[in-house]
């Protein structure tokens, strides 16, 4: 008997017998007079169709005990079937009874009905899936691995939850019959709409599809923040650039920072009346124009926004390579650029090609900067809004552009891969790992610098325009000092019963921590997880899986958020209003990135290091914990801190899961920003990102560098240590 | 080290097969590996050889068949959980630990106190001979001194057996030499049941208890390394096991347990081996060749076309009515010239009689 089958019946047994079963108050009695009704009283007191559920938990009892042969049999048995028999009860019977009618002619009526599962219905849940992953795992599944089978498992179940059914919720809203028009034929005329596709601004007077608006920006984003990444990813690991510690910070704070405030920023300084644009009608006699709205404002402001997140992943890459490699290169003379060219290069590409596809996608399906700097450019993300929310209130159009918009993320997802091949590009072997990292070649390095230091010189402008913003009365109008807005977003008073937060950004801010603090862990273990199972393991389906890994982060927040209250405002999952649907999405928007840093590091690690460490008895977990996570530290930090930022700085799919209860800190801000309150939303802005600044450096110290040679003497060797700054 | 008396386990393989969708890289081999005996899995590479050690490892399922630890069926069992250890090709070892804590890793990942597996770890480490090395990186060391602790971590353990993949092929030949023998005497003196993939027949005859030569995914021959050498099964295993004159012949007159062997003009009396075909390959030694300047009816005329002097022996490349014949002549005082006739004695225990066509013996 393994000891992880006795914990999984015990917990499936607790979950079934004594806690809740339901999230809300039933009529079904409770237990022992006290506690909610359980899976097992409300199974005898009116609901027979929880009792199913006792028999699934009861099946594999004798087997467990007994150490008989067949646990695996009876495991998978019993596992599988419960978790059938959960779906089809699930969507079978709703708030009153039976959910659909036909069923209800089929099998009689029914009296009563069921509300959302709570805990005891999760319980058991987990534990009939895990039921499954073991009885498999004992069959010879995965090598008999009970971790790597728990695992697919798990996130194959969460993500099937959580992304895919959405998603179809979504869907289904597209085929809904429309003007006369049956659901396929409805279908095909949204999916076909000229203001999607059409391309006028080439051959007419029209304007373009909004398809090739957002390929085009994707396109330009994509390049735009690679290269940018790249420059400083080189600067920081391959110059002996005197201020990399201050570009670092530089390169660190747009990602702190929620969309719009950037666009701002970018406003007050381009817009008709900012201050640049002020300075030149004054001082030269240009007529301002609004040329900031549309294509180059979103540009500018994507590219400040996602820079950062290509330089996270791409100093991990060139950090990974091995400095022998370079050196064994120059033995076999080849000149510093030969050698760049020829093997640091295509050692990158990789690297390159995943920061590439990153930005293309975020620029796809980012909301807040096209909002705030669109005019009259339209993009998916933004026409989805307005189709959701506008005037028109569409879902069916909303959902079709949604379509589109995920056909084209997974067209380029494909290119990608076919780009960077199928090539081995392990660098960090089992052997330890020497020399010293090649300084580049000066043309090269003139470039590198020329590139990321203008741009860290902008960069470090705006944010001083940002902080300087919350202590004006009023930007371009009056420009005296105040600290107006910080007292109102953040006073605090003693009254009689001790310390009063009367401020009116705490509410927000304090839930705002929450979620991200719980969303950012977990969303960087199952995400690493994820690329451990994609990198080190073999299964089948294993190619659908990392598809549907991708899938949350292709589709746009604004989707997300109105799938997400379709697809759980109902039984059997409601969970909409809690703070935990906000940390699901959070998660599961936010793990690709995750996912991506993983896979990047990962192919770099010899393989053979964790099947050692099987050899030598470890099992998946102490491996994963003792090998292969210190080795990994550079994606750790790097999913980490993406993960609990973006948990602060998403606007999009927020918007549509806070409650009055639950209210978010970038929800608050652009409902300031709605009202006119710019002092106050800048103030907190401000705030947000000293505070997000904080937490990051917290996380980095926290998590450490991976060490793998001794420093020692010299400049180069020096290098490992500042990446830590 | 500390003994606990635990007695080695055997492995025993039994109509086991792996394949990789249509690609069969190990074909139902059955094999047995006897307690406290080193085991040499040899080779070309492809051949299967590793796959098959890496299932002992339980790093790869078998697809069939059914894989046996110290008379436990462990086929369905993870690599965690099976009481064998490996040393890599690569070492692997753990680039962010130092010596003492990649020995102890093994140790620590099953519990064992913090003074008792350092002790247990430095005992290992002085018995690889790398005392006072216990704080360096790996990547402070020489290859020698990284594998030597990959040795000593798979050792600590105490495994039932301990598995050896191609340890030696990142090392130079001096220390190669000087470790595979180091092997050896760790593994007679703590009795441990050990398998050891090699492409090195070399290698392979300086370790093994016993062979198992693979080709194709099948074992082409097994047995010990006297066995291997003096009697092959097959053109491969001949070849292979460093037997380059590999040459058309035929046998007559066979009865009463003899044979002739006719190969070009010469004719040998031999015992006669079970081969059901007349037609055979005469496998002939280099060093069971002598170049001599008088013939006779054992004999085969030659040409010699060069002859190469390296002290304490003699190599010749012959021309020969039966083709190009390798010869290694350990006696240097009767030197034939390049270019001169000459004729080809055999020594009988250098000369292996196979069928000329398949894999293995009828």
């Amino acid at each position: 008997m393994f000891r992880s089958h006795a914990i999984w019946l015990v917990i499936g047994w607790i979950g079934w017998a004594i806690l809740p079963w339901y999230a809300f108050p039933t009529t079904y009695p409770p237990l022992l007079g006290a506690l909610p009704a359980s899976g097992l009283t409300a199974g005898f007191g009116g609901a027979p169709w929880l009792l199913p559920f006792g028999l699934c938990l009861a099946l594999p009892v004798p087997f467990v005990v007994a150490r008989s042969r067949h646990v695996g049999a009876a495991l998978v048995v019993a596992g599988g079937g419960g978790l059938a028999w959960m779906v089809l009860e699930g969507f079978a019977l709703g708030l009153r009874g039976w959910s659909h009618p036909f069923l209800a002619d089929l099998f009689g009526p029914i009296g009563t009905g069921q509300v959302g599962m709570g805990w005891g219905g999760a319980a058991t849940a987990l534990a009939l899936l895990f039921f499954l992953t073991l009885g498999l795992a004992a069959r010879g599944a995965m090598k008999g691995d009970r971790f790597t089978t728990g695992a697919i498992g798990f996130l194959v179940a969460t993500i099937l939850l959580f992304v895919f059914w959405p998603v179809t919720t979504v869907f289904s809203q597209a085929m809904l019959p429309d003007d006369g028009l049956s659901g396929p034929a409805a279908l095909v005329a949204r999916l076909t709409a000229r203001d999607i596709w059409s391309l006028g601004c080439f051959n007419g007077p029209t304007r373009c599809g909004v398809v090739w608006n957002s390929m085009l920006l994707g396109i330009a984003c994509g390049l735009i923040t690679t290269v940018l990444g790249l420059a400083f990813a080189l600067v920081a690991t391959r110059t002996a650039f005197p201020f990399k510690k201050m570009m670092r910070l530089l390169t660190v704070l747009p990602i702190i920072t929620p969309p719009f405030v950037i666009g701002l920023a970018v406003i007050l300084l381009f817009g008709r009346n900012g201050t640049v644009t002020l300075f030149l009608t004054q001082n030269f006699g240009l007529t301002g124009t609004r040329w900031i709205y549309g294509l180059p404002g979103i540009l500018l402001t994507q590219a400040l926004a996602f820079t950062p997140i290509a330089f996270l992943m791409l100093i991990g890459v060139v950090q990974g390579i091995a400095p022998s490699m370079e050196e064994a290169a120059q033995t076999l003379r080849a000149g510093r650029w030969q050698t760049f060219r020829r093997v640091t290069w295509p050692l990158m590409r990789p690297g390159l090609a995943n920061a590439f596809l990153v930005g293309f996608i975020e620029s796809l399906a980012d909301f807040g900067n096209p909002l705030v700097m669109g005019g009259g450019y339209e993009v998916l993300s933004t026409k989805i809004f307005y189709a959701v929310v506008g005037a028109q209130n569409d879902p069916g159009r909303a959902a079709a552009l949604g379509i589109v918009l995920l056909a084209l993320c997974v067209a380029v997802f494909m290119i990608q891969r076919r780009w960077v091949g199928s090539g081995s590009y392990t660098t960090v072997g089992g052997k330890g790992f020497s020399g010293t990292p090649a300084e580049l070649p000066k043309p090269l390095k003139w470039l590198v610098y020329g590139t990321a230091v203008p741009w860290a010189a902008f960069t470090f402008l705006l944010y001083g325009l940002i902080l300087y913003g919350g202590f004006v009365e009023n930007w371009g109008r009056n420009n005296a000092f105040t600290l107006r807005h910080y007292v109102t977003a953040f006073g605090l008073d003693w009254g009689v019963d001790g310390l009063l937060w009367t401020g009116r950004v705490w509410n927000s801010l304090f839930t705002t921590l929450e979620v991200a603090g719980v969303a950012a862990p977990i969303t960087a273990a199952m995400g690493l997880i994820t690329a451990y199972l994609l990198v080190r393991q073999r299964f089948a389906g294993q190619a659908t899986f990392e598809f549907m890994t991708m899938l949350s982060f292709a589709i746009p927040g604004t989707v997300v958020g109105v799938s997400y209250i379709l697809a759980f405002n109902q039984p059997p999952i409601e969970f909409t209003g809690t703070a935990a649907i906000l940390v699901v999405c959070f998660v599961f928007r936010n793990m690709p990135v995750a996912i991506r840093a993983g896979v990047a590091s990962m192919s770099q690690l010899d393989k053979n290091l964790d099947e050692c460490a099987l050899t030598l008895g470890a099992t998946s977990t102490q491996t994963i914990r003792r090998v292969i996570m210190p080795l990994l530290r550079p994606a750790i930090v790097a999913s980490l801190v993406y993960a609990f930022v973006r948990a602060i700085t998403s606007v999009s799919a927020v918007i549509f899961l806070v409650s009055a209860r639950h209210d978010m800190a970038t929800s608050y801000i652009v409902g300031r920003v709605e009202l006119g309150e710019f002092g106050l939303a800048i103030a907190y802005s401000s705030a947000l990102i000293v505070l997000m600044g904080l937490v990051i450096l917290v996380i980095q110290w926290l998590v450490g560098e991976r060490r793998i040679a001794r420093p020692s003497t010299g400049v180069a060797n020096a290098r490992p240590r500042e990446v830590a700054a | 080290m500390t003994k606990t008396g635990k007695k080695p386990g055997g492995v025993e393989f039994r109509s086991v097969s792996r394949r990789y969708g249509k690609v069969t890289a190990v074909d139902s081999i059955s094999f047995q590996v006897e307690p406290g005996t080193l085991v040499t899995l040899l080779g070309p590479s492809g051949c299967g050889k590793t796959t098959t050690l890496r299932m002992i490892a339980g790093l790869e399922a078998a697809s069939e068949g059914t894989i046996l630890i110290g008379g436990r069926d462990v086929t369905l069992l993870p690599a965690t959980d099976r009481d064998v250890t490996m040393v890599f090709q690569s070492y692997a070892l753990f680039p962010h630990m130092n010596v003492l804590d990649n020995v102890a890793f093994g140790l620590e990942v099953s519990g064992v106190s913090r003074a008792q597996r350092e002790q247990q770890a430095r005992e290992g480490l002085a018995m690889v001979g790398l005392d006072g090395y216990e704080m360096r990186l790996p990547s402070e060391l020489s290859g020698g001194q990284q594998q030597r602790v990959a040795v000593a971590r798979a050792l600590v353990l105490e495994p039932e057996v301990l598995l050896f993949d191609e340890p030696l092929s990142n090392l130079d030949a001096k220390l190669r030499r000087k470790m595979r023998d180091d092997i050896r005497e760790l593994q007679l003196k703590l009795g441990l049941t050990s398998v050891y993939v090699t492409h090195d027949q070399e290698e392979a005859l300086a370790v093994s208890d016993k062979i198992i030569v693979m080709n194709k995914a099948v074992i082409a021959q097994e047995g010990t390394p006297v066995d291997l050498y003096r009697r092959p099964v097959s053109r491969f295993v001949a070849d292979f096991m460093g037997i380059s004159n590999l040459l058309d012949g035929r046998l007559e007159a066979r009865r009463d347990g003899r044979a002739r062997v006719v190969f070009g003009e010469a004719v040998l009396d031999l015992a006669d081996p079970p081969l059901k075909d007349d037609e055979i390959t005469v496998a002939v030694r280099p060093q069971a060749i002598r170049v001599r300047t008088e013939g006779g009816p054992a004999s085969l005329p030659v040409r010699v076309r060069k002859a190469t002097y390296l002290g304490s022996h003699l190599e010749y490349v012959l021309d020969s009515s039966v083709g190009e014949l390798f010869a290694v002549d350990p006696d240097p005082h009767e030197a034939v010239a390049g270019g001169a006739t000459a004729f080809a004695h055999f020594r009988e225990e250098g000369v292996a009689l196979v069928p000329r066509t398949g894999a293995t013996a009828a």
